[in-house]
């Protein structure tokens, strides 16, 4: 075997090295000077993403079970991305909250273990990658989420995300395993060969989707999704919400869009009414939220059921424009946590009505959380309304016009909430207002990033230009 | 570059120059300035029409097209025909003035004039727009300002107005996605490319049930700005709470989007959509018409009696765009320039009185015409105008708009005709019964004896608008030969 075949995984080998890295960093550190590993974890993850743009070779190891392209490869660096703007957005919760309780070290191995998980998760060739993938990718963030363990609503939600998710990866295990039943193989390239749509693949494919949906958070396997939100630190209710939920539905569509296609018909229906479910769902609970971790919460699976009208559509445009709202969505949802976690941070204020006044004290975090939740509803200029106009082309596009139509009327419904931040922020006057405060510098390039990613993404097409074509991979 | 673009580039730098300002002084100062060269533009624009107009007859002058997403087929693609140059001017004016009537805004002055002209910038990205996607994109540009606009900076129930009319034209556009989209997966039906291209579609014979079934959406996405009813709702909220630059920019450009829209878009695309439906909605319109005179009647605050009064005259245009024939709709885009300019003029008047009086409730008020001559004696005459006086705009558009419904012989067309006449009628009532009992008579409330008189500025944004109303009424008919030769086509087109 020819070692440079591991090139392949570059991506995987390289965050394994940072996580061994920081292990021994953890052990050689001194322990006053522990904050250092912050600056050290944030350094070597911009790197591992710089290195990642680099142009890598498409191909397959291990027989199949782990391949790779440039759409996966170009999804990889979009995590990365994402992950950075993450790390630096939590900077400042780790070095003033986390550190002091020696317990730095361990929130970026568990958080690169479960990225390491998703790449696999998105690389997997298998059912057995994947489903292993997918377990890395969980189990740590379940860790994550419990992390605050002084408060208990963080354990709370420790407990409810590894209950919850360990019964849907068991539920789609078990789908898995009927799947294998009537195809006779795991490997994804057998299967598209051998499988045909009789009743048990049908339930084994149900089944299986669950596990999927429970990590998108689409109805009905959303619920674990707004407590959980709350009680994590934000920095973990940030990254279930982007990361994980993007690398969930990249996953999904290449299943469906490759493995499953013979399914077509069947999977079709069920998204359709999922779609419907999950966004109204989301929609009406938003409607009435206060905290503002619960509110992001019940947009955020409104935003997965936007998703799933790309994934209904099957085709290369699909494909493209999934990626491409994903990307949008992880940029625009970022920042609004990111503006919720510096808030919550100087203040411990969450809820909607302490941001009342917030314009007056501290304008430009009002502005970057106005552009994110413009850029969550549609608003144009801004990269969230190319996203959504595009997703709904691509719904049109196969004649999905009703469902085109109810997805619209959500976006009027989210709008509705979104703007109740907005008035909250600008519109009303308060006696108490969060009072004027700066960020450091970490938690400003994070909000940077986002401001920029938003403002850049939508206008500039030569991007999805590029993703259009990456896409040819997979159809 | 191209004299179009700049329409969008100047007010985008406009804002950007204003992010570094500081105080009330340099933000007017700012956006004068802009709005100067705006109108400058504008004026240019229209004799740099007339001369290109005279060697060259495509439909559109001045097109400029890049590609911009190449898989959908959306392109940035801008051009202007006689209606547009004249809408244009009418924007730059209204906005210009506006900036005057707001010259002592006091409250997050940087931030009032940033909105105000986002707000211009997406209603001069509309108008020069060719591309269904990107009129898209401007349309919803110009509407979401209004929300930040009316809750700031209005009065009254500004929160719940501004999030009603928010809702209700984002709730609009939605439909219209939903319409554009329709268009642009049937615009192969001849066999060429999925294109968002006005011009390229109008070619394309559009599957007549594909028509049936879309005309509606983009008309009701539309017309909903054009305060159709029974979904004008938002407008007379919105308008009473909108502090007063807003209530002029709104009523006077943004609600001719929905006109504009609904001719460009909705019957010039699909016309045999609007044949098949229009009697559904010269249903609607001619209600709208009477229901909005007659509203008028039973306010007594002044910018409730404007709001409806818009209701009524906007019902007008869609009326007249409806009848489907040359003189209707040369009435509607006249009445549509002549209600911008004088319902524009209107809230001026109303917030400068409201600036002194402090109230816009009529009773209260009385015998203004001795205290505050300048304003009382505009006002009267805008309210002529606005009652279709020979002389003024109001009487060309509203001549223009029954000759050409009367034309239509079958009886449905001539009760439809004859009812919404009679709103003119209406009309004269809620007028005269403001002029009566707040202008005329005996001063009411001692406080007002020493009300202050008219500054140079608001002068200036009341010229502005006066101007163009005793123009267009006096010499009414270059701008009607203008906007004539740019219907030819769509009468080729739809009839």
């Amino acid at each position: 075997m020819d070692f440079s075949n591991f090139l392949l995984m570059r991506h995987e080998i390289l965050l394994l090295a940072i996580l061994l890295l920081l292990i021994v960093g953890e052990i050689f550190i001194h322990k006053n000077k522990k904050s250092s590993i912050v600056h050290l974890a944030i350094f070597l993850f911009g790197i591992h993403t710089i290195v990642g743009f680099f142009a890598m070779d498409e191909g397959v190891l291990f027989g199949t079970m782990f391949k790779t392209n440039n759409l996966i490869h170009f999804f990889k660096n979009v995590l990365n991305v994402g992950v950075l703007i993450l790390l630096l957005q939590s900077a400042d919760w780790l070095q003033e909250k986390m550190v002091q309780q020696q317990r730095g070290t361990e929130f970026f191995i568990l958080l690169f273990s479960s990225l390491l998980g998703m790449y696999f998760m998105i690389s997997s060739g298998d059912f057995l990658m994947f489903y292993l993938g997918l377990e890395l990718s969980t189990l740590p963030v379940a860790a994550l989420a419990a992390y605050e363990t002084s408060k208990r609503k963080s354990s709370e939600a420790g407990i409810k995300l590894i209950l919850s998710a360990a019964l849907a990866s068991g539920i789609s295990l078990f789908g898995i395993s009927m799947l294998y039943a009537t195809s006779g193989s795991i490997y994804f390239n057998d299967i598209v060969n051998t499988i045909t749509a009789n009743y048990l693949t049908i339930l084994g494919f149900v089944l299986f989707f669950t596990g999927l949906a429970f990590k998108i958070s689409l109805v009905p396997f959303h619920f674990w999704t707004a407590d959980v939100y709350e009680g994590a630190p934000i920095s973990v209710a940030s990254y279930l919400s982007v990361i994980s939920k993007g690398a969930a539905v990249f996953i999904l569509m290449i299943l469906l869009f490759t493995v499953l296609k013979p399914l077509m018909h069947i999977w079709e229906n069920i998204l359709y009414v999922v779609a419907l479910a999950t966004m109204f769902t989301g929609n009406l609970f938003a409607l009435r939220q206060q905290n503002m971790k619960r509110f992001l919460a019940f947009s955020s699976i409104a935003q997965a059921g936007f998703i799933l009208l790309g994934l209904i559509t099957g085709t290369q445009l699909g494909t493209a424009t999934i990626v491409y709202f994903v990307m949008i969505y992880i940029f625009s949802n970022l920042a609004a946590f990111g503006v919720v976690q510096a808030i919550s941070l100087k203040t411990g204020k969450e809820n909607m009505t302490d941001y009342e006044g917030l314009y007056r004290t501290n304008p430009n975090l009002s502005l970057v959380m106005m552009l994110a939740l413009f850029s969550l509803a549609g608003i144009p200029p801004v990269a969230g309304f190319f996203g959504k106009f595009f997703l709904f082309t691509a719904a049109a596009s196969k004649g999905y016009y009703l469902l085109v139509f109810l997805a619209v009327v959500n976006v009027t419904i989210s709008l509705y909430y979104y703007l109740l931040v907005i008035r909250a922020m600008f519109l009303r006057k308060s006696d108490h207002p969060i009072p004027f405060f700066k960020n450091k510098l970490y938690m400003r390039l994070g909000l940077i990033i986002t401001v920029i990613g938003i403002l850049i993404l939508g206008l500039y097409s030569p991007l999805y230009d590029y993703i259009y074509e990456l896409s040819s991979n997979l159809n | 570059m191209d004299i179009l673009s700049l329409f969008v580039i100047v007010p985008v730098l406009t804002i950007l120059t204003l992010v570094f300002t500081k105080g009330l002084k340099q933000a007017r100062l700012v956006s004068m300035i802009g709005s100067i060269i705006q109108l400058g533009m504008a004026i240019n624009l229209l004799f740099a029409y007339f001369k290109e107009r005279a060697v060259n007859d495509s439909l559109m002058l001045f097109t400029k097209d890049v590609v911009w997403f190449k898989q959908f087929n959306i392109h940035y693609n801008i051009g202007v025909d006689g209606i547009s140059v004249a809408l244009l001017l009418l924007t730059s004016i209204v906005v210009l003035a506006g900036v005057f009537i707001s010259w002592k805004m006091k409250e997050l002055p940087k931030e009032f004039f940033i909105s105000l002209l986002v707000l211009s910038t997406g209603v001069y990205g509309f108008f020069i727009s060719m591309d269904l996607f990107t009129m898209f994109v401007f349309y919803e540009i110009a509407v979401i300002p209004m929300y930040l606009l009316i809750g700031i900076w209005g009065t009254g129930p500004k929160e719940y107005s501004a999030m009603k009319l928010t809702l209700m034209l984002m709730g609009a556009s939605a439909v219209l996605l939903v319409g554009i989209l329709g268009i642009y997966f049937n615009s192969n039906a001849d066999g060429g490319a999925l294109t968002f291209n006005i011009l390229e579609i109008a070619k394309v014979h559009i599957p007549f049930e594909a028509q049936k079934l879309f005309f509606p959406l983009t008309f009701i996405g539309f017309a909903v700005l054009g305060a159709l009813f029974p979904f004008h709702t938002w407008s007379p909220d919105g308008h009473a709470s909108a502090p007063t630059a807003v209530s002029m920019l709104h009523a006077g450009v943004l609600m001719k989007l929905g006109g504009y829209g609904v001719f460009r878009v909705a019957m010039f695309l699909l016309p045999q959509g609007a044949i098949d439906w229009s009697w559904f909605f010269i249903i609607l319109s001619a209600t709208g018409v009477i229901y909005g005179a007659f509203g008028a009647i039973k306010q007594t605050d002044l910018k409730y009696i404007n709001a409806y009064s818009s209701v009524s005259h906007l019902g007008m245009v869609l009326f007249a765009l409806l009848m489907l024939n040359k003189t209707a709709w040369n009435g509607a885009i006249l009445q549509s320039l002549s209600h911008g300019f004088m319902t524009a003029l209107f809230f001026a008047l109303i917030g400068m009185i409201y600036g002194r009086t402090h109230t816009r409730d009529i009773t209260k008020l009385g015998g203004l015409l001795k205290v505050i001559p300048f304003i009382s004696a505009i006002y009267v005459i805008a309210g002529l105008a606005s009652l279709g006086l020979p002389g003024f705009s109001g009487f060309v558009a509203e001549m223009n708009i029954f000759v050409g419904a009367f034309q239509h012989e079958e009886t449905f067309y001539r009760v439809a005709t004859i009812i919404s006449v009679s709103a003119i009628v209406v009309t004269a009532v809620y007028i005269l019964r403001v002029v009566g009992i707040m202008l005329m008579g005996t001063v009411k409330n001692n406080d007002y004896l020493n009300l202050p008189k008219a500054t140079w500025y608001e002068k200036i944004g009341v010229l502005l608008l006066l101007i163009p109303i005793v123009g267009m009424g006096v010499a009414p008919l270059w701008l009607s030969d203008m906007i004539l030769e740019s219907l030819q086509p769509f009468i080729q087109g739809v009839l």
